[in-house]
């Protein structure tokens, strides 16, 4: 099997990725070693990915919409809402007809 | 030939003639799924009951004389993606494991309005994040055509259903090719329509710009039907066009006389395999002489859309499955606090490839890198658009071959994530340009492996698409089937 | 030293749409928790959010209201951060193309005006509401949260101003009078106790005449506009404090603990607050042409600055203009009626904002039973002497209770004085006859004893003579 290489020996540029940090604003919990591995894989694809640098010219950047489709509404009228007892029977944990979460930060 | 090996349009012929009816085709349908579910795993969930009584409603319709359309009756598999009210809805993450959503997504309400027969949910890369449906939380898919391959995907449950003849049709999604490489790695056809053009209120997302759901059929007049029974402006989804529809099938049959298709050269050469290049290239003569002037075209920002989707579709994501927390449905790991919760939740819930794209995006998206990475891509795309609309200046449609290569190996790819994404290199051009884009089985390699064909039309062109698939499936006369020993399971 | 205090609002107004800004959900305070739930506004996979029109138009009628431009064309974004009662864990708002931006509001503050920039308004979803139980309640002791997704997806537009507020009263002076103008609007329930109003202060002091602005601490939680006062004075005063005494004031976000008037540091976690914003990819530009604009600038009402400059070209003074302004519409009404029906305005106003208000606060009535001619008439009465200003009081309380137009009251309940000079010539000259020293003392100097007088003649009048009147004719009569 073989692929383009044209895409795959692009040069590498060095890319200093704070993974930990990026870890913690994804609110993914991994250890030390995983995100070794995470780092590392994603090295080699932001150096790929970075190809996109090489676009000539001053392009604009694409419109929201990508056949520029513009002004989508809704009228301000009331529709029902969900039961609760079958929204609730999805969560892991309520009470009171509340969703309960532990607290927002770490007691102690 | 076993009534769930007929397309839509035969089988509703002969539903509809009183030699068959929807219960019969469904216990034909189950009873394959029955025997080929264990080497394949085409499916997640199977929903009897639903499905029952869902064909008896259409015999029972169509005995009074109600006749809701070619779907009426019809066996049709839903990738699991598209929620199912009351139905266990996963995208084959473990996050959402025993996920019951409230509520049907808009393509399902459309299914169900038009008399179609729900048989169940099938298997995906989870979160429809790859490319070999090897992906998924509840374990990998196998191609009917050599249970050793991939069925491609990320749509590889609906493919290998579709080609294995346990549903008649099914819905995918293409996000980057997710319907269009699994059905050339599975020799059916697979349609991405324009985007914007069927809802995607209740498809579990993974990039909104970019995904878009379609057909994968066995015929591509199976697919123009099923298109037009799912498409039409939903005022749910605030992307949905909201202007006049085509008709998928008014020009099917018509020929491609006089017609221009240009003829890619950025998707061709280097990491094509010969057999797949040979094909393509004989039924680009093929077309021809069947009347088609053919134009060779060079779209140079081709060569870095994959680098610009890479960047878009994980920077998407990353937003997108930031609800999956653990707060208020699916899986919860144990935490002292809601940040230690979630951060635990989402470590155990989501899979190495969903991890590893949420990091790419999150990265992508930080201060300090944004302008290099996804706002360069975002300007990529608006160029890939420029080369398009350059393109149909001239040509009334583009064609390449569906993916570089046929079905790979099961675990060739896993550990290579670069190589995986390779696979969505000719297909993901059209999802940066919202434009549709169809894959048709053109032939076999040496292997008896697929080929799959790809056309391209300018956006809302799928009139014209259709009336050049439906000619290249004619050229091809493409009769082979998956040999697969069934054994019951 | 003197240190010059900079200040830059942030305010966020939810509007009373009756429909959440991207779903169907209604918009209603105080329902049962988790009832006014959907798929959108609970982020279940697969829901998409869809603007809600008339949610846009308000925000743009804000805007216009606060003399901004209004954007041609503006886009949502997505703010990443994730919290509990944020259910997709990113907030649909704007970024940097919001729908209002560039605008200004006048401010008064003991008798001078000052503009203040409006840096932008844009447009934007609520959070649900996290309300932390366990031990004494207080968000650091909390076992759990419980959470309720009725107020995730109600519209809020956040208005920015630029940091041009330079006091503490200032800042109540500017919340106030944006809050009016939301209110005037009609867009926003505006309630600062429900929170459908709430202010964000940004604080920062530097040395008088720097260019350079200091660094600047923002203080949340005022729910009062006398608790964003006094938490800005509490924060100015620790900031020249800190610098004073060789410190350097922290970039953070604090806390006004109402109880204690202090503000304290939230405890935040470093770099937590990269948003990514990025381009809402489910949801297509606004295009805001001309037309709309100018349709929703048609429907815009009077706006308390424009109705306070119009009653003090009706001759009142700037503090009974702004509290007349102040009243409610249907109060205004009656005033403006009066006044077109020659009513003279100062007393009108005070009518209007003494007497038949205290009357609706005390009766609590959603109406206001006296037309603007019905005032114009009472206020007439008074001025020709026909009825007494205390009985002109009791004459108001029968129109407002349904007796009938003043004159017909007046009349019924007897309380018409007696303005005929030839009455009232008797009951003087009687007064005069039974009080002989009072004669005396008059001639003497002793002109205050005259009052006296006035008393006796309405008292054997039964108080229904003009005492202007009275008093006239006792000097005569004394002096002659
Ligand atoms: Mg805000
Ligand atoms: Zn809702």
């Amino acid at each position: 099997m073989s692929f383009p290489t044209g895409f795959l020996h692009f040069p590498a540029m060095p890319i200093d990725i704070d993974i930990a940090h990026v870890a913690r604003l994804a609110r993914l919990d991994l250890t030390d070693d995983e995100l070794e591995v995470y780092r590392a894989q994603l090295g080699v694809i932001l150096d790929h990915a970075a190809k996109v640098q090489s676009l000539q010219g001053e392009p604009q950047v694409a419109s929201a919409h990508p056949l520029g489709f513009v002004n989508a509404y809704r009228d301000d009228v009331v529709v029902p809402s969900l039961d609760r007892d079958e929204v609730l029977a999805a969560a892991p944990e309520t009470e009171d007809g509340y969703f309960v979460a532990p607290p927002a930060l770490e007691t102690g | 030939m076993s009534p769930n090996d007929l397309t839509i349009v035969a089988a509703g012929e002969r539903l509809r003639a009183g030699d068959l009816t929807a219960v019969e085709l469904l216990e034909a349908t189950l009873d394959r799924a029955h025997r080929t579910e264990a080497q394949l795993h085409a499916y997640l969930t199977i929903d009897r009951d639903g499905a029952l009584e869902a064909a008896a409603a259409a015999d029972a319709d169509l005995a009074k004389g109600v006749d809701r359309g070619p779907l009426q009756g019809i066996p049709m598999a839903l990738k699991d993606n598209m929620c199912t009210r009351g139905v266990e809805t996963t995208a084959s993450s473990q996050i959402l494991s025993g996920y019951r959503p409230p509520y049907d997504a808009t393509v399902v309400t459309r299914l169900r309005d038009a008399g179609a027969v729900i048989v169940g949910k099938t298997n995906l890369d989870e979160f429809a994040m790859g490319s070999s449906t090897e992906n998924s939380g509840y374990g990998a898919t196998y191609n009917p055509w050599d249970i050793s391959r991939v069925p491609g995907g990320s749509s590889g449950g609906s493919a290998a259903a579709v080609s294995a003849g346990s549903a008649l049709c099914a819905l995918g999604s293409d996000t980057g090719g997710s319907i269009r490489q699994p059905a050339s790695l599975s020799g059916i056809v697979g349609m991405k329509p324009t985007y914007g053009t069927v809802s995607r209120y209740g498809l579990i997302a993974f990039a909104s710009s970019l995904d878009q759901i379609g057909p994968l059929s066995r015929s591509v007049t199976d697919a123009a039907v099923t298109l037009a029974t799912i498409w039409g402006h939903d005022p749910r989804d605030a992307t949905s066009y909201a202007g006049d529809y085509p008709d998928p099938s008014a020009e099917l049959g018509r020929g491609i006389d006089g017609m221009r298709i240009g003829v890619v050269s950025e998707l061709a050469g280097e990491g094509y395999e010969p057999a797949v290049e040979s094909a393509v290239s004989s039924m680009v003569e093929s077309l021809a002489e069947a009347g088609a002037e053919i134009v060779e075209l060079s779209l140079p920002t081709f060569e870095i859309a994959l680098s610009a989707y890479y960047l878009i579709a994980p920077a998407e994501a990353s937003a997108n499955l930031a609800r999956f927390d653990g707060i208020r449905y699916g899986h919860r790991a144990d935490g002292s606090s809601t940040e230690t919760l979630m951060a635990r939740t989402r470590a155990e819930g989501f899979g190495p490839e969903v991890t590893r794209r949420i990091l790419l995006g999150t990265y992508a998206l930080s201060a300090g890198y944004y302008d290099a990475f996804y706002g360069q891509a975002q300007r990529v795309r608006a160029a890939i658009q420029d080369d398009f609309a350059r393109a149909y200046e001239q040509v009334d449609a583009l064609v390449s071959p569906t993916s570089p290569t046929v079905a790979f190996p099961a675990g060739a790819r896993v550990d290579d994530p670069l190589a995986m994404y390779l696979s969505d290199i000719c297909t993901i051009p059209s999802n940066l340009s919202g434009h549709p884009a169809i894959s048709v089985p053109i032939g076999v390699d040496g292997q008896n492996l697929p080929i799959g064909f790809q056309v391209m039309a300018p956006a809302l062109g799928e009139t014209t698409l259709f009336r050049v698939a439906a000619e290249v499936e004619r050229l091809a006369a493409f009769t082979a089937r998956p040999v697969l020993e069934e054994v019951a399971s | 030293m003197t240190w010059e205090p900079v200040i830059g609002i942030e305010v966020h107004a939810e509007l009373s749409t009756r429909s959440k800004m991207f779903c169907g959900c209604a918009v209603e305070f105080g329902a049962e928790p988790n009832t006014n739930v959907c798929p959108v506004c609970l982020g279940l996979p697969g829901a998409l959010p869809v603007p809600n029109r008339q949610a846009i138009e308000w925000i743009m009628a804000i805007g216009l209201a606060l003399d901004c431009q209004v954007a041609p064309m503006s886009v949502f974004h997505r703010k990443n951060y994730f919290y509990a009662d944020l259910p997709k864990n990113y907030q649909i708002s704007q970024f940097d193309v919001p729908v209002c931006s560039e605008g200004h509001l006048d401010i008064s503050v003991d008798g001078a005006t000052r503009t203040i920039g409006i840096e932008r308004a844009h447009m934007e979803e609520d959070t649900g509401k996290s309300t932390h139980v366990g031990d004494g309640g207080r968000i650091h002791a909390a076992q759990s949260t419980l959470l309720d997704f009725n107020r995730s997806g109600v519209p809020l537009v956040e208005i920015v101003s630029k940091p041009d507020i330079r006091s503490a009263a200032e800042s109540r002076a500017y919340a106030q009078e944006l809050r009016a103008v939301v209110a005037e609007l009609g867009v926003s329930d505006a309630r600062l106790e429900e929170g459908s109003i709430r202010f964000d202060a940004n604080v920062s002091v530097r040395p008088e005449g720097a260019e350079e602005y200091g660094t600047k601490v923002e203080i949340k939680n005022m729910n009062s506009f006398r608790s964003l006062e006094r938490a800005v004075e509490f924060e100015i005063a620790r900031q020249i404090e800190v610098l004073e005494s060789g410190g350097e004031v922290i970039q953070e976000t604090r806390h006004w603990d109402e109880e204690a008037e202090v503000t304290h540091s939230m405890r935040t976690k470093e770099g937590s607050s990269d948003y990514r914003y990025f381009t809402e990819p489910d949801l297509v530009p606004m295009v805001m042409d001309d037309t709309w604009i100018a349709r929703v600038r048609d429907g815009l009402p009077e706006l308390p600055a424009a109705r306070r400059s119009r009653y003090v070209s009706d001759g009142l003074d700037p503090h009974l203009a702004g509290v007349l302004s102040d009243m409610s519409g249907s109060l205004r009404s009656i005033y403006d009626d009066a006044v077109a029906a020659g009513a003279p305005s100062r007393q009108t106003a005070n009518w209007v904002t003494g007497e038949v208000n205290a009357w609706v606060r005390r009766t609590e009535s959603d109406m206001v039973p006296i037309t603007g001619a019905q005032l114009a008439e009472l206020v007439a009465m008074v001025e020709d002497g026909t009825v007494s200003s205390s009985a002109a009081k009791e004459v108001l309380e029968g129109v407002l209770s349904g007796e009938g137009g003043p004159r017909a009251v007046a009349e019924a309940r007897d309380l018409t004085q007696i303005s005929d000079t030839s009455e009232l010539v008797a009951a003087v000259e009687s007064v005069l006859a039974e009080n002989p020293d009072a004669i005396e003392s008059f001639r003497s100097g002793e002109t205050k004893v005259v009052g006296f007088l006035v008393g006796q003649v309405m008292r054997a009048t039964q108080g229904k003579a003009d005492p202007k009147l009275v008093n006239d004719l006792l000097r005569n009569k004394l002096s002659g």
